[in-house]
């Protein structure tokens, strides 16, 4: 039998502060934390969170956690760290390993690395088509039947371009209640693409990327799912038209749902100009008009969450000239303060809007029922605590990740994650717990 | 100056005062038979050519030749740089083995910024010879010494920039520069071959050559490459040569003044007459010829004068 | 401007060492000396070249050659001979600019050519200007005339002419200002008295 007793939180950030008792692994009692303390079990841990903020445990749709094949820049070990650390309690691991997540054996294994190490529940991520390379099913409904229940699919890094593969991958998605998560990248539209298409990359000479590609590839799919029935969702939205895409999909009534990084809510193509490849991310950073569009439609509900699209890379790959460098930004750690900072800094979303962007909408959208569930007496014991006061810098060797490409490097961020717990086992800030 | 990257932000007195520098050099070495100035005696400097360009390379070579620098050509096929070894390592190593100037050519836009982030702190220029699609700052420069020579001045006066603006590294420094100099740029292309976003920079853009030649002052023809021929960036070299090649009847409607450029090596008869490129308007061998004192002014600039002064 | 007497110091560490009337005196004496040593106006006597060293020097130069038409008849060639790119001690300072370079028709070979600058210090702009001689060609001899000779040489180099000899502490500037440059006339030895 575990048990928790968690002195002095705000669930939501509202109200007065609360103790939270968790018996094995749910939430048992949630009591006014009166000035006069009922006597507490000697051997009882307390979990000191005067001052801090409870949220249901957030779930990271788009994770990058590199084992197998890259365990020199990321593990699922100190990937679940990470995660956890980032107040996060499931993550779902993009399929892009080496060799790729496309088959039942690479899924369990994800999967079971992930529950051996027991900090954040690892869902593997499967690929849409073989080795990611478009042109052939993966076996969708072998994974999905797997130990690791597989019910995301996407072939992230790769658009699924052919739009006959994309169709029959939502169609054949609709009989295991599964959903086909769209990297939207028109290929031919970005032949050697670099940076944003605009008058920044015009000017540092880089091959653009250009909004369209995105916008048309959401468009043709949203067309394609509203068509099959199917569940359709976009990852890392970056373009402002791809906002009026989806709302108008949404308002048609397509079952299309869609997430943006915390880096598009708040970086811009301005940053560029150093060429220094640490930001350098695909889709990349566009313009403050684009991350205008962003904030409104996360606010609005256009936008249904935040995913990290937490992408660990060497030091090799980073510290090289632009062109030969990755693609790809540090997130887990971070995602908390940079959406306090653009959205909650900003008036555009409370406590209860933050909780619905980084913990509810992704879990619903993913099919975790054991995720994202209300702070209610009965529900799993799966938290956030945040502090709100807090000011952090960002440096990038104190992540717990290998890798260090945290575009944030130096930044003073507010709001910081302070200790998550999963199903009641404290998995950061073990170090505030007194006996 | 500590390393000349762009042209982008060199202010109009750093232009000239190299241009001035440049001019003075020329007069300097006019009819010698000893073509050699002491002026960087035990200063080393490297070429770095990741992408072939005798002509680039040799100006360069001869400039530090005449300042007495000791240059050394590093090629890119010869060196550990052909056996996978990063950039970064590459320069590291030529920095330990004590590099005053670093010149550097590379396919990638920005490589020349990372060189100077990685050698700037041991005190090693860094002069972009050409990045990618990005900047070729000497070539502007010279092209400025040339238009000064032939026009006087560039304050004022009207210069069209014709063909591959998209791809091209002479474009984005010549509009740059002339800008900064006081001249007006009009971007001549077809859509396809002007960069998104390119109506915000200091210029006009037009799709029509025959409609600017009469006012133009000097007309500067961009290399059309092979590759961009079979891109689809249009639909065929006949149909751009029609539109876009300076032939003989377009070059009459210059007027007599203007002045014809071309950064070479020529595709003539696609990009220009034969009978035009050799006409007295065009200034093509004299911009070979002040390339090598522009290169010789800017390495002035950078490594003759105190150490880490501005 | 109030009239200072000579070789008194101001309150700003100044000592004024040539009025505008003292540098008209001396180049005109310099003129008479250039003439008297060259014996320019002897029908056998090598032709005279002057090169001025900008900046300053390259006024000089041209007055100079002003006053010996003026007293001898004979009409030297005048130009400018800048040195900053045989200068052994460029990275000692901020980049300077190049100043110009015009050797007069006719060029130097078998020429007497007279260096003119306005000071005279470690000898190292004259070292420079030696070298940069040669590049021009081959003379039949080398000549020095310095309105100011303020010492600390730091090299086996002496000025056949000279205006004036001005001891001077090292951390001294002296500052010779002329017309063409400055808008008026003048010799100033400033601050640094240790």
């Amino acid at each position: 039998m575990t048990a928790l007793l968690i002195k002095g939180v705000r669930p939501y950030g509202e109200g007065e502060p609360t103790n939270i008792r968790v018996t094995d692994g749910v939430i048992s009692a949630i009591e006014p934390a009166t000035g006069a303390d009922e006597p507490v079990p000697a051997d009882l841990p307390v979990f000191d969170a005067a001052g801090l903020v409870a949220l249901p445990g957030f779930v990271d749709l788009h994770t990058h956690l590199r084992e197998p094949g890259r365990e020199d820049t990321e593990t699922i070990e100190t990937g679940s760290r990470a995660a956890a650390l980032g107040g996060y309690t499931a993550v779902f691991a993009m399929a892009n390993t080496d060799p790729v997540t496309d088959n039942a054996v690479i899924a369990e294994h994800v999967w079971r690395r992930g529950a051996e190490i027991g900090l954040v529940d690892v869902h593997p991520v499967g690929a849409v088509t073989v080795g990611l390379a478009g042109a052939k099913l993966a076996e969708l409904g072998t994974m999905a039947a797997s130990a690791a229940d597989v019910r995301v699919f996407s072939d992230d890094g790769h658009c699924v371009h052919d739009p006959l593969i994309m169709r029959r991958a939502l169609e054949y998605s609709v009989a295991l209640d599964a959903v086909i998560a769209q990297h939207a990248e028109e290929p031919r539209l970005t032949v050697g693409a670099q940076a944003h298409e605009g008058e920044r990359a015009a000017r540092l000479g880089l091959a653009g990327w250009p909004a369209s590609a995105e916008e048309t590839i959401v468009a043709r799919d949203c067309l394609l799912a509203g068509h099959a029935g199917a569940r359709l969702h976009i990852c890392h939205v970056s373009c402002a038209g791809t906002v009026e895409v989806l709302r108008w999909a949404k308002q048609r009534g397509v079952r299309v749902s869609a997430e943006v990084t915390p880096h598009h809510l708040l970086l811009t193509d301005e940053r560029l100009g150093s060429y220094d490849p640490v930001n350098k991310v695909n889709p990349p950073l566009r313009t403050a008009a684009d991350v205008q569009a962003m904030r409104a439609a996360l606010a609005d509900g256009v936008i249904d969450c935040v995913a990290t699209d937490h992408a660990p890379h060497a030091v090799q790959d980073k510290d090289c000239e632009w062109a030969s460098a990755k693609p790809g930004m540090l997130g887990l750690q971070t995602a908390l303060s940079i959406v306090v900072e653009t959205m909650r800094g900003t008036g555009a979303l409370d406590w209860r809007g933050i909780a619905r962007v980084l913990s509810e909408r992704p879990a619903e959208i993913a099919g975790l029922a054991g995720q994202g569930r209300p702070i209610e007496v009965g529900e799993p014991a799966n938290l956030a605590l945040v502090d709100p006061d807090a000011r952090w810098t960002v440096r990038g060797e104190e992540l717990a990740s290998l890798a260090g490409n945290t575009p944030y490097e130096g930044m003073e961020l507010m709001a910081r994650v302070v200790g998550t717990v999963l199903r009641g086992q404290v998995t950061a800030g073990r170090e505030r717990i007194a006996v | 100056m500590k390393h000349l990257l762009t042209t982008e932000g060199l202010s109009a007195a750093e232009a000239t005062a190299v241009l001035d520098t440049a001019d003075t050099l020329k007069q300097t070495l006019l009819g010698r038979e000893v073509r050699k100035l002491p002026t960087l005696r035990g200063r080393t400097v490297l070429t770095m050519f990741y992408e072939n360009s005798t002509r680039t390379r040799v100006s360069f070579e001869i400039a530090g030749k005449w300042m007495s620098a000791d240059v050394v050509n590093v090629s890119a096929s010869g060196s550990s740089v052909g056996k996978g070894e990063s950039l970064r390592d590459t320069v590291l190593t030529l920095r330990a083995a004590g590099a005053d100037c670093v010149i550097a050519r590379h396919p990638a836009s920005g490589a020349a910024h990372r060189l100077a982030e990685w050698l700037g702190s041991a005190g090693t220029s860094v002069v972009n010879a050409g990045d990618g699609t990005h900047e070729h700052p000497t070539q502007a420069l010279l092209d400025a010494a040339t238009l000064r020579e032939r026009l006087g001045s560039l304050d004022g006066r009207r210069i069209g920039i014709v063909g591959d603006v998209l791809h091209s590294r002479v474009a984005r420094s010549n509009v740059h520069l002339l800008a900064t100099l006081g001249a007006e740029v009009v971007l001549i292309a077809p859509p396809t071959l002007l960069p998104y976003g390119a109506t915000n920079w200091p210029v006009r853009v037009s799709y029509t050559l025959d409609a600017e030649l009469p006012t133009l002052d000097a007309v500067m023809m961009l290399r059309v490459q092979a590759e961009r021929m079979h891109g689809g960036f249009f639909p065929s070299a006949r149909e751009y040569s029609i539109n876009y090649g300076l032939s003989e009847a377009r070059a009459a409607l210059l007027p007599e003044h203007a002045v014809v450029l071309h950064p070479g090596p020529m595709l003539r008869g696609m990009e220009i007459a034969s009978a035009v490129a050799d006409s007295a308007q065009a200034a093509i061998t004299e911009q070979v010829r002040n390339g090598v004192h522009v290169r010789m002014a800017v390495l002035y600039h950078l490594l003759a004068g105190e150490e880490g002064a501005a | 401007m109030a009239s200072r007497s000579r070789g008194a110091a101001d309150a700003a560490g100044e000592r004024e060492l040539l009025t505008a009337a003292d540098v008209a005196r001396t180049v005109a004496r310099m003129a008479h000396q250039v003439i008297e040593k060259t014996s320019l106006d002897a029908p056998d006597a090598a032709q005279v070249v002057l090169l001025g060293i900008p900046t300053r020097g390259a006024s000089l130069a041209v007055r100079l050659r002003d006053r010996i038409t003026e007293f001898s008849g004979v009409r030297p060639p005048c130009g400018t001979l800048d040195v900053t790119l045989y200068r052994d001690d460029l990275r000692r300072r901020p980049t300077r600019p190049l100043e110009e370079t015009s050797v007069p028709d006719g060029g130097i070979d078998d020429r007497l050519v007279v260096l003119v600058d306005d000071v005279l210090f470690s000898g190292r702009t004259i070292r420079a200007a030696l070298d940069a001689l040669r590049d021009h060609g081959r003379p039949r001899a080398v000549q020095l005339a310095v309105l100011v000779d303020r010492g600390h040489r730091e090299l086996p180099i002496r000025a056949d002419y000279v205006g004036k000899n001005v001891p001077t502490a090292r951390a001294e500037d002296v500052v010779v200002r002329l017309d063409e440059v400055d808008g008026s006339d003048g010799v100033l030895v400033r601050g640094g008295k240790a």
